[in-house]
């Protein structure tokens, strides 16, 4: 099957071509219809009860005080007040949002870094590609728990590392400061590989006679870097970009295993927040508000990447 | 960091030393991405006493293969795996199967409204899924689903993501075959089965392949539905392990390996798919 560049992927769909397939069975329209509502309807049933109705439900809930035992009570916009003077909350937004904007643009940097790296010689690189894939096949929640062990204070691998080039680590996990650092490290590590695949393809796709063209010009590597693969890697780039950055906005299983939020509530983040609101305190509607922030920010931001785009990218070859 | 490596520079003039550069570069960067995975292993088969004191040793000192047994009989973790397999597989399935159903209405038949509910599809692809998660418990919890299969697999089973990919993939399948098939006097079931079904092997596949990886990591719906060992999943088990064993690191790490290995396994036998699954969609799960 032809590989999609991710700029088709993302893409709007292609119209499909109204050619009239008029057969010697396939005169009527109507039973076109039916036939297409019976191929839907498994489809459309799931898709109705489990996706679209919990999304309407998710605002109705939000609106509600309601614990699950008991009948739920009809409390407007007291959900979205609440938010206000929740000081966990605006804390757990933060920390989400620090997650976010320093470990995207890192997995990025890697994940480009790399694939450059094997684009030099792809043929014979296969082996190294798979096993640099090798960590974004793994569980999160069980490398989490190789990742406290590697976080250990003063006798860790990593500090002991550290120590090797003179260096005395910090805490990781149980210091305020240094407890983010080290999930964004362990996040780094483990989703890198996505990018590095999709920039791989991207990087294949590139006509080579465009590089042919800058070796005769003269261009100096960086400038072929810059002027060729940058602009013609960009909707790669920005697939990466937006789906790493609605992906971070729901980190969870991490700082589940290696902080539980903590030290104090400096790694608690929006989506366990949401866990513990809904599933430990039985705050169901209160928890649905807090998912629509959620929800709205993802969108925000999204949208926001959707107008940037117009300027930084490039989909013409 | 890119063209400006050394490497590049040296290319030019020795081709030999810049791809021994290259390849040791590659070597280095592999053996630190791999470290963590290697130490998961390696500390499983330490000894109790080594993998507890207070400075950690990075090489067992002497190898406990025991360990294996070990942690299988602290917790049900064959159980859980078996039940991981079924969530994984179960949703896995029913997403190809229900998406190919889709797909091919909304690539081939023309039908009223069919824009307008794609587009519906479509714009859940950027919703988050615990803007879900709080409805879908509470659907579960009043269809009595909790801890049942069907709680656990439904849910997940019907994203608009597998609808579009494989949309995509039959809208490049030329028509010229359906036409030869309905000539011959096929109907649109058996056109489906025989012709578009076999040509779209290869996307079903990775579609299937990719969702069972992501699934296999899914952690936050089991957490919250299943609440027994009947449907637990390896990824909440080795919650209740840490929870129960926290200070044994052999024997976590153990267990943590024993629930990464099979997929890692699965990963090197459908890489060809997996990567193409990545490529192609936009489930990058962190």
């Amino acid at each position: 099957m032809a590989v999609e560049t991710p700029a088709a992927a993302t893409a709007a769909p292609r119209r499909t071509p109204r050619g009239p397939l008029r057969g010697p069975r396939f005169g009527r329209n109507g039973s076109e219809t039916l036939a297409a509502w019976l191929f839907l309807l498994p489809s459309l049933a799931g898709f109705l009860i489990f996706t679209a109705g919990p999304v309407v439900a998710a605002g109705v809930i939000s609106l509600l005080d309601w614990n699950l035992f008991s009948p739920p009570h009809f409390t407007g916009l007291d959900n979205f007040a609440r938010l206000g003077p929740d000081t966990t909350f605006w804390s757990a937004l933060g920390n989400t949002a620090y997650f976010t904007f320093v470990s995207v643009p890192l997995t990025l940097l890697v994940s480009l870094g790399l694939a450059l790296l094997l684009n030099q010689g792809l043929r014979r690189m296969a082996v190294f590609r798979s096993l640099l894939l090798l960590p974004y096949a793994t569980i999160t929640v069980a490398v989490a728990f190789v990742w406290v062990w590697l976080y250990i204070p003063h006798d860790g691998l990593i500090n002991a590392v550290l120590g090797v080039f003179g260096i005395d680590g910090p805490a990781w996990l149980i210091s305020d400061d240094w407890a983010m650092p080290a999930l964004i490290l362990m996040s780094v590590w483990k989703s890198f590989g996505f990018g590095m695949v999709i920039f791989l393809a991207g990087l294949q796709a590139i006509p080579q006679q465009l590089y042919e063209a800058a070796r005769v010009d003269g261009a100096s590597p960086w400038r072929t870097f810059r002027a060729v693969t940058l602009p013609l890697l960009s909707p790669s780039v920005f697939f990466t970009v937006v789906t790493s950055i609605i992906g971070s906005f729901q980190v969870f299983d991490q700082a589940l295993v290696m902080t539980d939020g903590g030290p104090g509530s400096s790694t608690t983040t929006l989506v366990m927040y949401i866990y513990r609101t809904g599933f430990q305190n039985y705050e169901q509607g209160y928890a649905a508000a807090q998912s629509m922030v959620l929800f709205a920010f993802i969108v925000v931001i999204t949208a926001a990447q959707f107008l940037l785009q117009r300027r930084l990218v490039h989909y013409d070859i | 960091m890119t063209s400006d490596v050394p490497a590049l520079v040296a290319l030019r003039r020795s081709p030999v030393a810049a791809r021994r550069l290259l390849v040791f570069t590659c070597f280095l960067v592999t053996a630190v991405t791999l470290t963590p995975i290697v130490m998961m292993v390696l500390v499983a088969f330490q000894s109790d006493a080594e993998s507890m004191a207070a400075r950690p040793s990075f090489w067992p000192g002497s190898w406990h293969p025991e360990n294996i047994g070990r942690a299988f009989d602290l917790v049900p973790l064959g159980r859980y795996l078996l039940n991981t397999v079924f969530f994984a597989g179960g949703t896995a399935l029913l997403e190809t199967v229900t998406a190919a159903l889709a797909a091919y209405a909304f690539a081939r038949l023309r039908f009223r409204g069919r824009s307008v509910l794609f587009g519906v599809y479509l714009t859940t692809l950027m919703i988050p899924s615990q803007v879900t998660l709080i409805p879908q418990f509470i659907l579960v919890a009043k269809l009595h689903g909790v801890d049942t299969w069907p709680g656990m697999i439904l849910p997940h089973a019907f994203t608009a993501l597998g609808v579009f990919l494989l949309r995509q993939f039959f809208l490049g399948v030329p028509r010229d075959y359906e036409e030869a098939a309905r000539l011959d006097g096929a109907n649109r079931w058996q056109t489906f089965i025989r012709v578009i079904v076999p040509l779209a092997i290869p996307a079903i596949a990775t579609l299937a392949v990719f969702k069972f990886i992501s699934q296999w990591n899914n952690l936050l719906w089991p957490l919250v539905i299943s609440n027994s060992d009947s449907t637990r999943t390896a990824a909440v088990g080795l919650q209740v392990f840490q929870s129960t064993n926290g200070t044994q690191w052999n024997l976590l790490l153990m267990a943590a390996a024993i629930t990464t290995v099979p997929l890692i396994l699965l990963f090197f036998l459908t890489q060809r798919w997996f990567v193409k699954g990545i490529t192609m969609s936009g489930l990058g799960g962190r």
